[in-house]
């Protein structure tokens, strides 16, 4: 079998982003979280907050050590595999991508180390202010990637000269037409994730009954965060649907799984799309449910894969199964949050064994839901790179062999199968050891190091015989 | 807009940032190159300690380098990045396993050894990667409308294969003098030994390097041989500061064999930019033609006019919080 270096290369593209993006997708939600609870410690002096705001922080530090980690190969991927797109898009990818890296620089710099190493250092305030600070530094980390991602969705206020884009209106094109939507529904994303790590760790600590007292309050908050979170999230993923009905039509119809354009279009709830026969083999489906969601009407026009040639269709099952996923494991969200409400009644949230083992478990859902909302837009788009403009096969490396890139999918596996091995494996260390205040921290003089791992000192492995059966 | 060249700015921000990058990364790539000749495993210990808290603000030159060449130089990240495609893999792959190897050495017993290969293959891959970037740049790359044309292993050559091992021995020696500086008793005796050995190395392979370049690149020849320019100064200031690490060590001085080094770094480095400026992708473009639009260098260059400074500040403020010795059982964080 000839070896495509572009689909390759696609994979590799995907497999090191979807990987990248695990991290930052709980940082920025963790972030703000650990902004609360040093508020409330501020606020209220209550012990609880300030140990809860101090074990999260050493999570996050872990977290988002990997992050940085994992986010050094993404500033190569685009020169090594996309060099064509690369070179074109410069203009304004290069300058989105380095503020990026300018805000996460400035953010590590300056309070990053105060948050992780300066309790008890600097006054409270002080330290309040800088958890504030590092969260309000992921949101705008994430701002200036899912702008650029978003203009390559969407491109807007750039001119196409010899080859390469131009940009004419600044405003225009970093606030392209799909980026509110994509940025709000991504940072909403974020909370939801945060919030439920933060349950089902919560959960997991209430089940083996330790620390009690704070992981109830812990517990209790995120499920009213959540309760709210989840269902503004699927209204406003509503309106990022809607957006993108209006800019990539085909890419809905490759969502909704329907080939022809048409009024009165049911919501399929499960199909099999037949790529090859352009059509789909069998489907269920709700009658004109899909023509009442995009357009209000239930006889609104639902556009169809049909509109265009062949080749510029996105691979349909994948897009359409990837946002049932997605929508299916939302619902699932919003369904555990409303019975979370139901317990409180008589007190039952935090002794429902069965409920606290669900939001254990649940804890790994938004990932899966994050990174399937990500293929929907990402291969949805297919086949251009930036969309109407420049297509995949346009932008990728000409040098690039298939041997090249099958090298450097499999070593990048390989790198990261190894960077997440080790760092889940040392995460649950972190976890294990618990909100207990950790030994000869603070009588430590010796200077720490300012880097974000320093700061979670759970060891790696045992000194004696392993204990991790226990 | 026409006031003033924003290209030239560019390129002496991206030059300072290599640098940067290559003094500042390579001591510390240069402990792990040593890390397997080292006399004990105590000595690893306060070799690995004496980097531990300043090695990843190393490593903030060369991603903001990276993404600072696709804002500034597009035509560089387009055409280095598919050419040296594996060398890129291996130095990434290097650099991570490094970088996990000092957040979770200190933190095992029993994995220690797995963590001191990873630290050691880590380093020498990347620094290997580094030097066979400097061979390739040397020698140019085929490129024809703007667009990389050569094969995959066209890099690999026997000259890349020199600067590779080169700049091996180069960092290995950074490493030895910054462990000279920070170190004490056995473990300085031991970096006072080794030292000449890698002096020696060094001004073999640059002096191979020097006579090699202009054999490969005409216009380096004309450079320096068609005028006697002022450039020469340049070489002669890396020898004078040879000279220097060699007296210094000589006299058993703590501080100054390091700087003699960073000294010989620094001229070698300018005297490579001197053979080629104002050619960035050998052998037909220069920083012109490599740039971005003009609207989009300005747009980047005041975010990063504003983060440099505070990026210098924390790094010195870094440096100066772990100054001094590192003693063994010293904290390992």
């Amino acid at each position: 079998m000839e070896l495509d270096p572009l689909l390759l290369s696609r994979l590799q593209f995907a497999f090191v982003v979807s990987f990248h993006a695990i991290f930052p997708v709980f940082t920025i939600g963790l972030a703000s979280y650990i902004a609360v609870l040093n508020g409330l410690f501020y606020k209220t002096e209550h012990p609880a907050w300030d140990r809860l705001a101090q074990f999260w922080t050493r999570v996050f530090a872990v977290v988002f050590g990997m992050g940085v980690v994992s986010g050094i190969v993404m500033s190569f991927q685009f020169g090594t595999n996309w060099s064509n797109f690369s070179y074109a898009t410069a203009n304004f990818i290069g300058p989105m991508l380095s503020y990026e890296v300018v805000t996460a620089f400035f953010l590590e710099a300056a309070f990053l180390g105060v948050l992780l190493f300066g309790r008890g250092k600097v006054p409270q305030g002080v330290h309040l202010f800088a958890a504030i600070m590092v969260a309000l530094g992921t949101f705008i980390s994430s701002f200036w990637i899912l702008s650029a991602n978003s203009w390559m969705q969407t491109p807007a206020g750039a001119e196409l000269i010899d080859g390469r884009f131009h940009i004419t209106d600044w405003s225009a094109a970093i606030f392209n037409p799909s980026f509110p939507w994509r940025f709000s529904h991504k940072v909403m994303a974020s909370f939801v994730t945060g919030g439920f790590v933060v349950a089902g760790v919560s959960a997991w600590y209430l089940l083996i009954g330790r620390d009690v007292e704070a992981n109830r309050r812990a517990l209790s908050m995120c499920l009213w965060l959540l309760l709210v979170l989840t269902p503004t999230q699927a209204v406003i993923g509503d309106f990022h649907g809607l957006n993108t009905l209006e800019h990539q039509p085909t890419k809905v119809a490759a969502m909704e799984g329907n080939w022809e354009t048409d009024t009165n279009v049911p919501l399929l709830l499960a199909a099999w799309p037949d790529q090859a026969a352009q059509d789909n083999r069998f489907e269920i489906g709700i009658p004109n449910l899909a023509s009442l969601i995009l357009t209000h009407h239930v006889d609104g026009e639902v556009p169809g894969l049909s509109e265009v040639p062949e080749d510029e269709q996105p691979t349909v099952w994948l897009v359409f199964w990837s946002f049932r996923v997605m929508v299916g494991l939302g619902v699932l969200m919003i369904g555990v949050s409303l019975v979370g409400l139901w317990l409180r009644r008589g007190g039952r949230l935090y002794r429902q064994r069965g409920y606290l083992q669900v939001l254990r478990l649940m804890s790994v859902t938004p990932f899966i839901a994050v990174l399937a909302g990500w293929f929907v837009t990402e291969t949805g788009r297919a086949p251009w790179l930036v969309y109407g403009l420049m297509t995949h096969a346009e932008g990728v490396t000409p040098s690039l062999t298939g041997g090249m890139a099958l090298f450097t999918l499999i070593g990048y596996m390989t790198v990261y199968a190894v960077v997440f091995a080790c760092g889940l494996y040392y995460l649950t260390r972190v976890v294990r050891q618990g909100m207990l205040p950790e030994s000869g921290d603070d009588a430590d003089p010796s200077p720490h190091a300012k880097r974000p791992f320093s700061a979670a000192n759970a060891r790696f492995d045992d000194d004696a015989a392993p204990t991790w059966r226990q | 807009m026409e006031s003033f060249d924003l290209s030239m700015i560019w390129a002496v921000i991206i030059g300072f940032g290599v640098i940067m990058y290559v003094l500042m990364d390579g001591f510390d790539l240069g402990l792990g190159i040593l890390y397997p000749f080292a006399p004990s495993e105590e000595a690893r210990d306060v070799m690995m300690n004496s980097v531990a808290p300043v090695w990843d603000g190393n490593e903030t030159w060369l991603v903001l380098g990276g993404a600072g060449l696709l804002g500034a130089f597009p035509l560089v990240y387009s055409v280095y990045l598919p050419a040296l495609y594996i060398g890129v893999f291996l130095m990434l792959a290097g650099l991570i396993f490094r970088g996990i190897a000092f957040e979770f050495r200190f933190k095992s017993r029993r994995n220690r050894v797995w963590w001191n290969r990873a630290f050691c293959w880590g380093s020498a891959v990347a620094a290997f990667a580094q030097g066979a970037v400097v061979g390739a740049y040397i020698e140019g790359f085929p490129v024809e409308d703007f667009v990389f044309v050569g094969g995959a292993m066209d890099w690999l050559t026997p000259f890349a294969v020199l600067t590779g091992i080169s700049l091996m021995v180069g960092y290995a020696l950074l490493g030895a003098t910054w462990l000279i500086l920070k170190s004490e008793g056995e473990i300085q005796r031991w970096a006072y030994r080794i030292t000449p050995v890698l002096l020696l190395a060094v001004l073999s392979a640059f002096a191979m390097i020097s006579v090699w370049t202009p054999l490969v690149d005409p216009a380096v020849f004309q450079r320096w041989f068609d005028h006697i320019h002022l450039i020469w100064v340049l070489p002669a200031l890396a020898l004078a500061c040879a000279a220097w690490l060699l007296m210094a060590v000589h006299r058993r001085q703590e501080g100054q064999p390091f700087i003699a080094t960073l000294g010989l770094f620094l001229f070698t480095y300018l005297g490579l930019v001197a053979s080629k400026w104002p050619v960035i992708v050998p052998p037909d473009y220069t920083i012109w033609d490599a740039a971005s639009a003009p609207e989009s260098q300005l747009f980047l260059l005041i975010g990063v006019l504003f983060v440099i400074p505070i990026v210098l500040a924390y790094t010195a403020w870094s440096y100066w919080v772990f100054r001094g010795k590192v003693r063994p059982g010293d904290g390992y964080h």
